[in-house]
């Protein structure tokens, strides 16, 4: 009853077939160009960064670390769990849950940027944008992804791109991030379904 | 998981999923003032109840209702059930119906699992007869863990008509899963024959058994939570007790008794209570009581467990 998560993502670094895409020090320079993207598009307006469970929330709260060393603005940091929104529940095995933590003011009027680690479909963030709604009314809504891979289904697109990967639907692009996989870096692979 | 009948053998990452899914669930509606989730929209689930409940189905109908599903109750009586129709044609009729979702109550032990036999739908057991209440036992354990962090190496005492008890049964179960020792303080008539071998095949280096006592004042300050069960008197036919003042003055969590307890300890009751029966009013409205925890615990609870059942894909048998 634990199966992965995810949007794309993949969880473990796995058997070999697997090639890294960007490597640590890539990652970290695209996260200061994102944050440098946020600052110029929005300043002086506060933003609140909120990140989607798994990888999008250290994501979120890089893009803060950086966006207060370049700007000394402070965002606020939020965590928007997805799953009980999402439109393709039946089509997978039972997806845990994860928390949601918004900042206590809530997100009346707040400039909200979403962020997450891979741009897939788009139902994830479709299903952010209905779950956002319970939770407030947003001034505006933007979007923040590491990587955006293509194949779109839905009307979506990110206002802050970190790298356009073209691929193909049987690859898997997997985000790895020190917080959750002990490294940092994006890599691809065959799919294994 | 195709159904939820019974916690005997429930593997223990199953219990911490559901528990998980429930505290995330409660998470996510804390605080929100629209507490509805659009998960299990065009669901349908049939509260089909053989006996007298007010919160389980209350409980299931409000979960089903937070997560967006149709919730449609049946109760014996003011059905079909009164002229004479049997419990598999009740069942097939909804199931007919476009049902995917059957919570069951029956005064009958084993009619959940006969019933999952029988119908195409999910199929939860909201208690059968003297048998088996696993979401009472969730709900149980979700309150002992918020209040306790976690139930390994913890001493559970459960006390009362252990005989009569589903809540009893489905708990000592679940609990030996969990890691807990329980230890159970009944009159002796009251206890069920073997029942210090239940749960036995989940005992091994890392699980506790049952152990079984008639003192509960030298039981008390060695537990960490005490669970008070209701007098069945609905199921007893026959003397098992000399008098309620006699079972009250033995049994009974008196506000003395409640002085035995360590500090952290947890009073847990799974309703309804017999107020000066097995539970003092002062005890049952006392902060080391987690009673009305334990029934707000019951819907996040209940929505995991429809969650588990009705979100997902279905496993291929």
């Amino acid at each position: 009853m634990s199966p992965p998560s995810g949007t794309g993502a993949v969880g473990e670094t796995g058997p070999p077939r697997q090639r890294e895409l960007l490597s640590a020090a890539e990652v970290a320079r695209i996260v200061a160009r994102m944050a440098h993207q946020v600052i110029e598009r929005t300043a002086p307006e506060p933003v609140t960064l909120v990140g989607i469970p798994t990888r999008g929330v250290p994501l979120a709260h890089r893009l803060a670390e950086r966006i207060r060393e370049f700007s000394g603005a402070r965002p606020d940091v939020g965590i928007l769990d997805v799953t009980l929104y999402r439109d393709d529940l039946r089509s997978r095995p039972t997806r845990p849950l994860r928390g949601t933590e918004l900042p206590a003011g809530g997100l009346d009027d707040a400039l909200v940027v979403l962020v997450d680690d891979v741009l897939y479909s788009g139902r994830t963030v479709a299903a952010a944008l209905d779950a956002l709604r319970e939770y407030g009314r947003p001034r505006a809504v933007q979007l923040a992804v590491l990587v955006d891979r293509g194949h779109r289904e839905l009307p979506i697109r990110a206002d802050y791109v970190g790298k356009n990967l073209p691929t193909s639907r049987d690859e898997e692009v997997g985000v790895l991030l020190v917080e959750t996989d002990g490294t940092d870096a994006v890599v691809i692979r065959r799919s294994q379904r | 998981m195709k159904h939820l009948l019974t916690t005997t053998g429930l593997p223990r990452e199953t219990i911490t999923a559901l528990l998980d899914t429930a505290e995330a669930l409660k998470q996510a509606l804390l605080g929100r003032q629209v507490r509805k989730l659009p998960t299990l929209r065009g669901r349908t689930v049939v509260t089909l109840f053989y006996e007298s409940s007010t919160r389980t189905r209350a409980s299931f109908e409000i979960a089903g209702k937070w997560m967006s599903a149709d919730v449609v109750n049946v109760s014996a009586g003011g059905s079909s059930v009164d002229k004479g129709e049997s419990l598999r044609d009740t069942a097939l009729t909804l199931a007919a119906m476009g049902v995917d979702c059957v919570v069951i109550r029956h005064p009958a032990s084993g009619a959940a699992h006969r019933l999952a036999g029988w119908v195409p739908t999910h199929v939860i057991n909201a208690g059968d007869g003297t048998h088996q209440h696993p979401t009472q036992a969730l709900l149980d354990a979700a309150t002992l863990r918020e209040r306790l962090g976690t139930l390994n190496g913890r001493t559970v005492t459960i006390v009362g008509d252990v005989l009569h008890s589903r809540v009893a049964r489905s708990n000592i179960e679940l609990l030996i899963t969990l890691g807990a020792r329980v230890h159970l303080v009944a009159p002796p008539t009251l206890l069920p024959c073997g029942v210090e071998n239940w749960g036995v095949q989940n005992w091994g280096v890392e699980n506790w058994g049952v152990t079984v006592g008639h003192d509960l004042d030298a039981a008390l300050p060695g537990t960490d939570a005490v669970m008070m069960l209701r007098v069945q008197a609905e199921r007893m036919h026959g003397g098992f007790f000399p008098s309620a003042r006699e079972y009250s003055i033995n049994y009974g969590l008196t506000e003395a008794r409640l002085g035995l307890l360590p500090e952290h300890a947890v009073v847990l009751h799974p309703g309804p209570m017999l107020r000066g029966m097995e539970i003092a009013h002062s005890v049952a409205d006392s902060p080391r009581a987690a009673i009305t925890e334990q029934v707000r615990n019951g819907v996040h609870v209940r929505m995991a467990v429809l969650y588990h059942l009705l979100a997902a894909q279905e496993e291929q048998p």
